[in-house]
């Protein structure tokens, strides 16, 4: 603020509250009523009349209490134009120092996990309720309270890893983010009837009901297209991403029209970089997100797992 | 002063119109309330209409019970305030009747738009730029009308409920027209001309005035002349009066930022916010303590006048969300209270125990008046209405100060690992019982209103047979 706009808000600033002030005092004389009937003589509407008692007196101390408080806290805390207070509080050096405090005590803490491998901290409790705390506190706005996900957003519980779960992949993908791109096919597949076949081939993949003629119309354009990203039998690749298509996990839905979705327009899954929490937490959450992952159930494309995700 | 007797018939006609206006207004508002109220309990309620999604209604609601309803009721109750109290009729010939129709043009635009989703984002300002200049247009003959009348009255002071009425409609077209400035871009869009934190500062500037202006100096002003003509006694003090209505509106200006506590706002003016809001509190109560007090000798009347009851349990109402806005506004405890449903409480006890209260109490005074009889049709059904309201609101408020402060403790509760010790879902799930009591809460307020629109269908029925009194001003001679 420059000098100018401080001395200009200042100067309002008196003129609001000393205004008020001498408002209290210039009433405070208690006049003769001229009337007799103690009201002020002034009559509207043919009974509207109005009485001249006396301020309260905790009203009147009431309102000078707040001025004195107040003129009090202006000294102390920024308020009074640009002059910063005694204190020379700012609410940046607030948030400063509680951050300062906090990663202190928290740096004592990590650091006993700091030496240990993340296989190790997989089965050390104190190390997994950290885990889970960051995760809360982090993670469950997209991957969900459960760590369950939710369309769009990857089950953390099961051990389908779209980006490899080994502990060095999952402190990447942490640290650094993911970018999964999957582009529209619609024209490239000749239309929403290309698009159609495609979904029955996509579905013959992991073994669910499809119209076979269909499946076997969009083949050849699978083994043109699709397979550099996603296998020749559906297989995936972890190091693009690309998820596997032989299983019965479907990130953005397996029902028909949302696999029509995926393939005509495409999908854009944006895991942010996390790096900002630092390697000490990122290793702590990635041992908590490797406990997770224990669904044990096999891999095996079944019909009726088609609607799972 | 000294003229010959004249008579001059008062122009109530558009009193009538917009006291009827205040009350289909008041029951469309609060049900669409009642609607997201239950939205909240029951998500379902949405049916996947996109008209009917909490996004859209919610600012219907807000600008119906706020714009419609409270806008209706200081309409017509400053139109039958200003004549009587400057013993002249209206001035301004047809503009008063413009005002009407041009306010209901407004509402129905509002109606129109807000569930299409056309808004412009500002909390409280969200009709889009062609409705704006409506209501500036709108608001300026008021002006003209209120003032013109003024000018012309045939009583030497002012009285006190026409100076809170005067401010009420000077600000309120101040902070529109400043807070709207905006570039169109297309017929129903448009950008604001401030920015950032600039932009955030005048939206609160004029969201705190709102509430200031509009929603307690424009109803200070019908308390000023309905609590003491239902009472039939002197209002308390004339200095208090003078005090605390300079002060409430020379203070009120400055406490905007409290809005903003915590944010990219200045730290200087985050705190010149909060200090403001705490000297507030006693201007506030002034109007509070001349209301009530205006009873003092006389509380028996209290026991069997219904209307009295809605006026001066409004006055307790307003007592206590002005005490509870200043503690909210101190930045340790906004720290709390801020983005809670403590707000959504706060706002509550204000808008339903104060503004909708007064303004009821005010109906019941107005519509056998207008109509030239004693009363309304039945007394018994007023004091149903106020306790079945009175239980509403205390239900409604009560749940959400307690649903409020438990989200602001789980939300910043933490570990010493510095992470948070609950989930967003695990404060909700606290949350939900509360979210049953606020609408059955809501749902009294609604049947309350419902019972008063029998009670004046009924009224009015009555009047029918009943030879209708004109009102006639006979001019003294001073």
């Amino acid at each position: 603020m420059s000098f100018g706009w401080s001395v200009f808000v200042i100067v309002l600033t008196l003129i609001t509250v000393l205004g008020s002030l001498w408002l209290l005092f210039a009433t405070a004389h208690v006049e003769k009523s001229k009337t007799g009937d103690e009201t002020t003589g002034h009559v509207w509407d043919g009974d509207l009349r109005e009485y001249n008692k006396p301020l309260p007196r905790w009203w009147l101390w009431l309102f000078i209490a707040t001025i004195v408080f107040s003129a009090g806290y202006v000294a102390v805390f920024p308020g009074f134009g640009s002059l910063p207070g005694t204190f020379g509080w700012t609410s940046d050096g607030e948030l400063r120092e509680e951050l300062r405090v906090h990663e202190e005590r928290a740096r004592a803490i990590f650091a006993e996990f700091a030496t240990q491998p993340i296989e190790a901290l997989v089965n050390n409790p104190r190390a997994q309720q950290m885990g889970r705390n960051l995760y809360a506190t982090h993670c469950t706005g997209c991957h969900g309270a459960d760590a369950r996900g939710n369309r769009g957003f990857p089950n953390l519980t099961d051990t389908d890893w779209q980006w490899g779960g080994d502990a060095a992949s999952v402190v990447k993908t942490i640290n650094e983010g993911r970018i999964a791109a999957m582009p529209g096919w619609r024209d490239a597949l000749g239309g929403d009837a290309g698009v159609t076949a495609m979904v029955e081939y996509v579905k013959s993949l992991s073994n669910r009901s499809h119209n076979p003629r269909l499946a076997a119309e969009a083949k050849p354009k699978y083994d043109m297209l699709c397979v550099a990203c996603h296998g020749s039998k559906g297989e995936g690749n972890i190091a693009l991403g690309s998820p596997h298509l032989n299983d019965p996990v479907w990130l953005y839905g397996g029902e028909t029209e949302a696999i029509f979705q995926s393939i005509a327009v495409g999908r854009n899954g944006n895991m942010p970089a996390h790096g900002w929490l630092g390697e000490d937490r990122i290793r702590v959450i990635a041992s908590w997100v490797m406990a997770q992952a224990v669904s044990t159930e096999p891999v095996v494309p079944t019909a009726a797992a088609a609607g799972g995700n | 002063m000294a003229h010959a007797t004249e008579k001059v018939a008062y122009n109530d006609r558009v009193v009538m119109q917009f006291a009827v206006a205040t009350l289909i207004w008041g029951i469309v508002g609060m049900a669409v309330g009642l609607l997201i109220a239950a939205q909240l309990a029951w998500p379902v309620l949405n049916f996947d209409i996109p008209w009917l999604t909490y996004s859209r209604l919610r600012p219907l609601h807000t600008n119906a019970v706020i714009f419609a309803f409270g806008g209706c009721a200081l309409f017509a109750t400053s139109y039958y305030c200003v004549q009587r109290t400057s013993h002249a009729k209206l001035f301004g010939g047809k503009l008063a009747e413009w005002t009407f129709w041009g306010w209901q043009l407004v509402i129905l635009l509002a109606a129109i738009t807000l569930p299409l989703g056309i808004t412009q984002g500002k909390e409280y300002a969200e009709l889009a730029w062609p409705i704006d200049i409506l209501i500036a247009v709108v608001w300026v003959s008021y002006g003209v009308v209120f003032f013109g009348t003024i000018a012309k009255r045939k009583v030497e002071h002012i009285y006190v409920a026409n100076w809170f009425f005067a401010a009420f409609i000077i600000t309120v077209a101040v902070l529109h027209i400043v807070n709207s400035l905006a570039l169109p871009t297309s017929l129903w869009h448009s950008y604001p001309v401030y920015s950032g934190a600039v932009d955030a500062m005048v939206q609160w500037w004029y969201g705190h005035n709102a509430v200031g202006f509009f929603l307690t100096a424009g109803f200070l002003g019908i308390m000023y002349y309905f609590v003491p003509k239902q009472a039939g006694l002197p209002i308390y003090s004339y200095r208090l009066s003078i005090v605390h209505f300079w002060s409430l509106i020379a203070i009120y200006m400055w406490a905007g930022p409290h809005h903003l506590q915590y944010t990219s706002l200045p730290d200087w003016a985050q705190s010149l916010g909060m200090v403001f809001s705490l000297i507030l509190l006693a201007p506030s109560w002034g109007g509070m303590i001349n209301g009530i007090m205006t009873l003092s000798g006389a509380w028996h009347k209290l026991r069997d006048d219904p209307i009295l009851k809605f006026l001066i349990v409004s006055l307790s109402f307003y007592g206590m969300s002005t005490f509870e806005g200043p503690m909210m506004s101190i930045k340790s405890v906004n720290a709390l209270s801020h983005y809670t449903d403590w707000t959504i409480g706060h706002v509550h006890s204000g808008a339903l125990g104060w503004v909708a209260m007064i303004s009821i109490g005010a109906l019941y005074m107005l519509y056998p008046r207008l109509l030239g009889l004693k009363g309304m049709y039945s007394t018994r059904a007023i004091e149903w209405h106020f306790w079945i309201m009175t239980i509403g609101v205390v239900l409604y408020a009560v749940s959400m100060w307690v649903s409020g402060i438990a989200q602001g403790l789980m939300w910043r509760a933490t570990n010493e690992d510095g992470t948070l010790t609950y989930t967003f879902i695990e404060a909700l799930k606290f949350t939900y019982p509360y979210y049953y009591i606020r609408f059955f809460g809501g749902f009294l307020v609604v049947c309350g209103m419902l019972l008063m629109a029998w009670n004046t269908w009924k009224t009015f029925a009555m009047a029918k047979g009943a030879t209708r009194q004109t009102t006639i001003l006979t001019e003294q001679v001073a």
